[in-house]
């Protein structure tokens, strides 16, 4: 029985002189959280996925009727679809890359001692402190070819980031580098404070070079906390919305997100966004499987 | 006893008939509208039948890019958190079709509203479907493309001869197509900072299909049959790409980074002294003409879209009419208001504090065309505009004319005629999808 394996109430407590037993306790803290769950996102999840087979549309009073897999059908034919997934992936290979490279290499810069390194730390964190919104707005300030001081800074004359086809989605992923790395950091800091100090020191007697010792010590041990940082990010930039939304309109930046927005409250094609939604959501449960198989093998080792 | 339950009662009863009584004074009506600076005009408007009438009217707003969706997401639930809505032109087939709107033919002809409001912004504002003589919302601001440019830049004699010297006629005010894009050109010199043109390319919601839509009109194009819904032929001919190419070439005259531009960048084109010229609909010029927004502002002239090559004018319709909401619990009260609202005074107050009446009688008049360096451009154009499909799946429909005609403006990729072919394809599946063509 669960209860038998709750400690007993002190009897001195209010609790214990109102009567409750532990199981009352326990339901006490837990049924708020399992109503809330299944009010706000098991049934919406539920109901969703049966609107994703009929063709309602939120903003029609006519009745709608059930279409079986048509919407499934339309979307995984439609090109324009495909080529939102292509985007997205492009996206979060760049993107996610550049985060784990830059947030690990500053993790590795942060693990010893210097003069103000708390502070230094802090600084470096607060990118992932701001609203998504926020920072695609400045960014879209800083890239202006006619006043933005990236371009004056490397010496760019007008070269337009965002308006640029080929350029805007990564110009997007640059902000969201920069905004997300701090999080891959603090991660990793995590996990390099983590690692025996002695493992170090035996492989100093053994004159093991700066190289062998990162390879063969530090990566291995730090990879499973990486991956996890990993998981996260590759799940985050795969639903990426806001960013992109407030730094351009480029069709050749326009997330997957970006499509299921428009056609969920722009268009109202209620049914079809429903069904899209379904396909990124196994999408990314497909992918995040990979990762967690993966994860477990590090951990094995 | 029994008398403490019938004193009880009494209490009872009188307290709420003295609540009742309170509640009828303090009529109050929402009117939901985006938040611009004509919304700030209309509050102090409204202000005045608060004054005579003692009902409160509260003019509630939101960001531009929220205002379709919070406006239907509260249609779709039917609250009734607003009485009366100034829905986009383009809202009229959903917003009449699927029982949004009241019905207001019957208020229509019993004021000859017809003979009041100017033809245009009843054809596009109130009626629905086109030419069926039912009407859905009260015109109550007028917009439409118009323009904005350099007054000091267009008459530098310096200026005006090496113009005549280049192009053969004289640096004014353009009156076509062709002079426009000669003149951005001119103006066009990225090496002193200083460009051509500013126009719409945000593809997120009707931005960039206004600027584009006003070129394809005065070429003589449409976007389609909206009676029958006809695109094939229509949607991509010859006139309209030769429209759509024109606003490609353009785009090639604006300042640098110029992909994701609507109204505050249009605006900032001649603040900032960027531009030599820049479209905006009317609603966005006050700030132009004052001191404290626009240091360019005694220099700053106004004129209405130009005429394509075959003399066709015309330019893409903004605006808006007002609607009751027939999920409101005070449609009487707001029939009232738009009663009220219709009058020639209010008409001409509304006027007066910077909204774009659509009465003809104040557009007629000289003191209302005099008022503001952009007055008489406005009046020139609300008797030329046209506007974009207002079909129940109007937002599908502009999704796909974006998504086909950005690629060519911005993007380079393709040609007129091919962005504009695809369009009608996606249209004519469109408008299979939803059964129009019985």
């Amino acid at each position: 029985m669960a209860s038998v394996a709750l400690t007993n109430l002190d009897p001195a407590s209010r609790a214990a002189a109102r009567g409750w037993s532990d199981l009352t306790i326990r339901n006490l803290f837990i049924i708020p959280t399992l109503v809330f769950l299944i009010v706000f996102n098991i049934f919406p999840l539920i109901y969703s996925l049966g609107y994703s087979f009929t063709n309602f549309a939120a903003n029609r009073a006519e009745p709608w009727q059930f279409v079986g897999l048509q919407n499934y059908r339309e979307l995984l034919s439609d090109d324009h679809i495909w080529s939102n997934f292509v985007i997205t992936a492009k996206y979060v290979i760049v993107s996610v890359a550049g985060q784990m490279v830059v947030g690990f290499g500053l993790a590795l810069l942060l693990n010893r001692s210097f003069p103000m390194k708390g502070l230094i730390t802090t600084l470096l964190l607060l990118p992932m402190m701001m609203s998504a919104a926020v920072v695609g707005l400045f960014w879209q300030l800083l890239y202006s070819p006619s006043w933005g001081p990236i371009n004056y800074v490397f010496g760019l004359g007008d070269f337009a980031w965002l308006s640029n086809p080929d350029s805007a989605l990564y110009a997007v992923a640059i902000t969201d580098i920069w905004m997300w790395s701090p999080f891959v950091m603090l991660l990793s800091l995590a996990g390099l404070s983590a690692v025996p100090q002695h493992l170090y020191e035996a492989a100093a007697i053994d004159r093991a070079g700066w190289w062998y010792t990162f390879t063969r010590i530090t990566l291995p041990l730090v990879s499973p906390i990486l991956l996890i940082a990993l998981i996260f990010r590759t799940m985050e930039a795969f639903k990426t919305f806001d960013i992109a939304y407030t730094m351009t309109t480029q069709p050749t930046a326009e997330l997957i997100a970006i499509r299921l927005y428009k056609q969920a409250f722009q268009q109202w094609d209620t049914g079809k966004s429903c069904a899209l939604a379904y396909i990124v959501l196994i999408m990314v449960l497909a992918i995040t499987n990979l990762y967690v198989k993966y994860l477990n093998k590090v951990k094995e080792r | 006893m029994r008398k403490i339950v019938t004193s009880v009662i009494a209490g009872i009863g009188l307290a709420l008939a003295c609540g009742t009584s309170v509640r009828a004074q303090d009529k109050e009506l929402t009117i939901f509208w985006a938040e611009w600076d004509p919304a700030n005009y209309l509050q102090e408007l409204v202000n005045d039948y608060t004054a005579e009438t003692g009902v409160k009217v509260t003019v509630q707003t939101t960001p531009w890019p929220d205002f379709q969706t919070k406006a239907f997401t509260e249609f779709n639930a039917h609250g009734d958190a607003y009485d009366l809505v100034v829905g986009d032109s383009q809202w009229l087939g959903a917003g009449s079709t699927q029982g949004h709107y009241v019905d207001l033919t019957d208020f229509f002809n019993q004021h000859k509203l017809n003979d009041v409001m100017a033809p245009a912004t009843i054809k596009y504002y109130a009626e629905y479907p086109g030419g069926s003589g039912k009407y859905w919302a009260i015109p109550l601001e007028g917009d439409a493309i118009g323009w904005s440019y350099r007054k000091d830049w267009f008459e530098d004699p310096k200026e005006k001869e090496a113009f005549k010297a280049k192009y053969g006629y004289d640096l004014a005010v353009p009156t076509t197509y062709a002079q426009l894009r000669d003149i951005a050109e001119f103006f066009h010199r990225p090496d002193q900072k200083k460009y051509g043109i500013a126009i719409y390319t945000d593809n997120s919601y009707d931005a960039m299909a206004m600027g584009v839509e006003s070129a394809i009109f005065s070429y003589g194009g449409d976007l389609g049959d909206y009676a029958t819904y006809k695109v094939d032929g229509i949607t991509n001919s010859k006139e309209a790409a030769a429209g759509l190419d024109m606003y490609k070439q353009l785009y090639k005259f604006t300042p640098p980074g110029w992909g994701k531009t609507f109204f505050v960048e249009d605006n900032q084109a001649i603040t900032g002294g960027l531009a030599a010229m820049s479209m905006n609909f009317f609603a966005f010029f006050p700030p132009l003409v004052n001191k404290a927004t626009n240091p360019y502002a005694d220099v700053t002239g106004f004129f209405a879209n130009p005429a394509g090559p075959d003399g066709k004018r015309f330019a893409a319709l903004g605006g808006q009419g007002i609607s009751v909401i027939s999920y409101s619990k005070n449609k009487d009260e707001a029939m009232k208001f738009l009663e009220w609202f219709i009058k020639d005074e209010t008409q001409k107050k509304w006027a007066e504090l910077g909204g774009y009446t659509c009465s003809q009688a104040v557009l007629k008049s000289e003191a209302f065309q005099n008022a503001t360096p952009y007055n008489k451009a406005f009046y020139d154009t609300m008797f030329m505009v046209k506007d974009f499909w207002a079909t129940p799946e109007y937002a599908e429909v502009l999704d796909q004319l974006n998504q086909n005609i950005y690629p060519f403006v911005v993007g380079g990729k393709g040609t007129a005629q091919e962005a504009l072919d695809k369009t009608a394809a996606d249209w004519k599946a469109t408008f299979t999808k939803y059964n129009r063509y019985k």
